[in-house]
């Protein structure tokens, strides 16, 4: 008895978790759309963003293009299939790997910084100064912050998607013997619209998540510093969630209209 | 609680003089509770122009629930909350915001913006509200004619986390009056400063007001703050006005609730 109390207990929370998240996405569109835009600190905020990102980004792509070629070559040798491997990891990770291993890092790094910053700055009274003095800290804070994970996630895809396609080409290069240019040229040739379009897309939809996710969590931290580090915690467990949520949906949405 | 010795506490008489002066502040019976807790019951309160008004309670007494009901931080259950003759409930968002540049507030903890610098922290409040800063658009005067009233215009380029806690405390002072405000709200002013950084406090916080001529509320546990600072106190016991006098009359007061807030 007392463990139905506890789950539906829970999955009340769990709706009411999202009710408000929705409604602070909703929020977040009414106050992108009046005026007072907050450029500068868009800008600084997209610097941050990507720029902490970046190297992370970069190093995972590259050991990932690394240990997937790694891994698949045995098979495909065995397969007779060695020369569709630029084909196969090329579409591998411009479709699905490196979309979602860049939202996944981003999710840990960007959604715990701003969950911490703005719980931070929520026990502090930082954002009741900011309210005090006049301004609105939604539009300084949150949108400027959405907006700039929005906009520098499929950056980083980029990033982590040609390194990975690098270290990739490292590997043929020194096991298989094939050049630069034909590893780079195979690849090209193998992606189609199909491919790059759902791909660049559900990316601006992971940075929204994660962005949103991260202000959602440190905007309500309560508690004091101990809030602080839950809304961290909460921000990268369910930002990450919601990467495979919109992958999913992504990924759906892109097989009826390019029937992958 | 014995609500008969409340009302004969409160009936200690203000000074004239005050009563004279036009109401800046009017708080009419306010309200305000958190789930089962009531933390505000009825508490009444005006804060006369010029005037320096210490509200005195206990820790969760309400001291700052009230305070953050006076700027629209915390929308209280019901009650009549008048600011410089506006009534705060039917304001909106825009009308608000331009009431604030007129009421300062000095944060418990300082409440700097740590991802800026002293001079930002300065700049932040007058980029909503440029017509405080009259014909010029630049803002260097404002902000180094407010550090050097609190005596950190060496301070301009630090960052929070250069700081001190007092110099912070001075900043936050300093980021108050930069929009010239016609009434200030001090959170315990002086909590977490030692002796003599909390003297420093005062000392600014009454220069302050003769320079400005504003309207001090000061939220406090301090005794020896409330006594320099304060022209009229009142007590606030279980969310509500327990009584209401000045420092002399309190202090001497033999009603044990008030007199514990004197005992050294």
């Amino acid at each position: 008895m007392a463990q139905t109390v506890l789950a539906i207990k829970n999955i009340r929370q769990f709706f009411s978790e999202i009710g408000e998240l929705s409604y602070f996405a909703g929020r977040f569109f009414k106050e992108f759309l009046k005026p007072r835009f907050e450029f500068k600190e868009l800008l600084r905020q997209s610097y941050q963003l990507g720029n902490r990102s970046l190297v992370l980004v970069l190093i995972t792509g590259f050991i990932i293009g690394l240990v997937l070629t790694l891994q698949t070559r045995p098979t495909m040798i065995q397969f007779g299939a060695v020369s569709m491997m630029p084909n196969m990891v090329g579409i591998s990770i411009v479709r699905e790997i490196g979309p979602v291993i860049t939202a996944l890092i981003c999710a840990g790094r960007i959604a715990s910084g701003i969950g911490a910053e703005l719980g931070s700055m929520r026990v502090t009274e930082q954002i009741d100064a900011m309210e005090v003095s006049g301004t609105n800290p939604f539009k300084y804070l949150v949108v400027t912050r959405i907006l700039a994970a929005t906009l520098m996630l499929p950056i980083l895809v980029i990033f982590g998607d040609s390194v990975a396609l690098y270290g990739s080409a490292l590997v043929e290069n020194l096991k298989g013997n094939v050049s630069f240019q034909l590893y780079f040229n195979t690849v090209v040739d193998a992606l189609s619209f199909g491919d790059l379009i759902p791909a660049t897309v559900k990316s601006f939809f992971f940075g929204f998540v994660i962005g949103l996710v991260g202000c959602y969590k440190g905007y309500h931290s309560k508690k004091g510093t101990a809030g602080v580090g839950i809304a961290a915690n909460t921000a990268v467990v369910m930002a990450s969630l919601l990467v495979f949520v919109v992958d999913f949906i992504a990924v759906f949405v892109a097989d009826i209209f390019y029937e992958l | 609680m014995n609500c008969n010795m409340e009302l004969k506490v409160n009936t200690i008489p203000r000074t004239n003089s005050i009563d004279q002066r036009k109401a800046v502040i009017d708080i009419r019976d306010l309200r305000k509770s958190f789930g089962d807790n009531h933390v505000l019951n009825g508490f009444n309160m005006k804060l006369y122009e010029g005037e320096n008004l210490v509200v005195m309670g206990k820790s969760g007494s309400g001291k700052s629930v009230m305070i953050k009901c006076l700027v629209g931080l915390i929308e209280p259950d019901s009650g009549y909350i008048e600011v410089l003759g506006k009534e705060i409930k039917t304001l909106d968002r825009e009308t608000l915001d331009t009431l604030r540049s007129d009421i300062g507030f000095l944060f418990q903890g300082s409440a700097l913006y740590d991802s800026m610098t002293v001079r930002e922290n300065l700049e932040f409040p007058m980029r909503r509200h440029k017509e405080k800063l009259g014909s010029t658009t630049d803002t260097e005067p404002l902000v180094l004619e407010a550090l050097e009233n609190v005596g950190l215009a060496h301070a301009v380029d630090l960052m929070p986390e250069e700081l001190s806690g007092g110099m912070k405390r001075r900043i936050a002072l300093a980021r108050t009056i930069i929009l010239k405000p016609k009434i200030i709200l001090y959170d315990e002013p002086t909590s977490g400063l030692d002796p003599i950084t909390s003297k420093e406090i005062i000392e600014l916080m009454r220069s302050i007001q003769k320079k400005y001529g504003t309207s001090s509320l000061i939220i406090t546990h301090d005794v020896d703050c409330a006594r320099v600072v304060s022209e009229r106190m009142i007590l606030l016991v279980d969310g509500t006005n327990y009584a209401e006098g000045t420092y002399t009359e309190l202090s001497s007061s033999n009603d044990p609730k008030v007199e514990a807030f004197f005992k050294k």
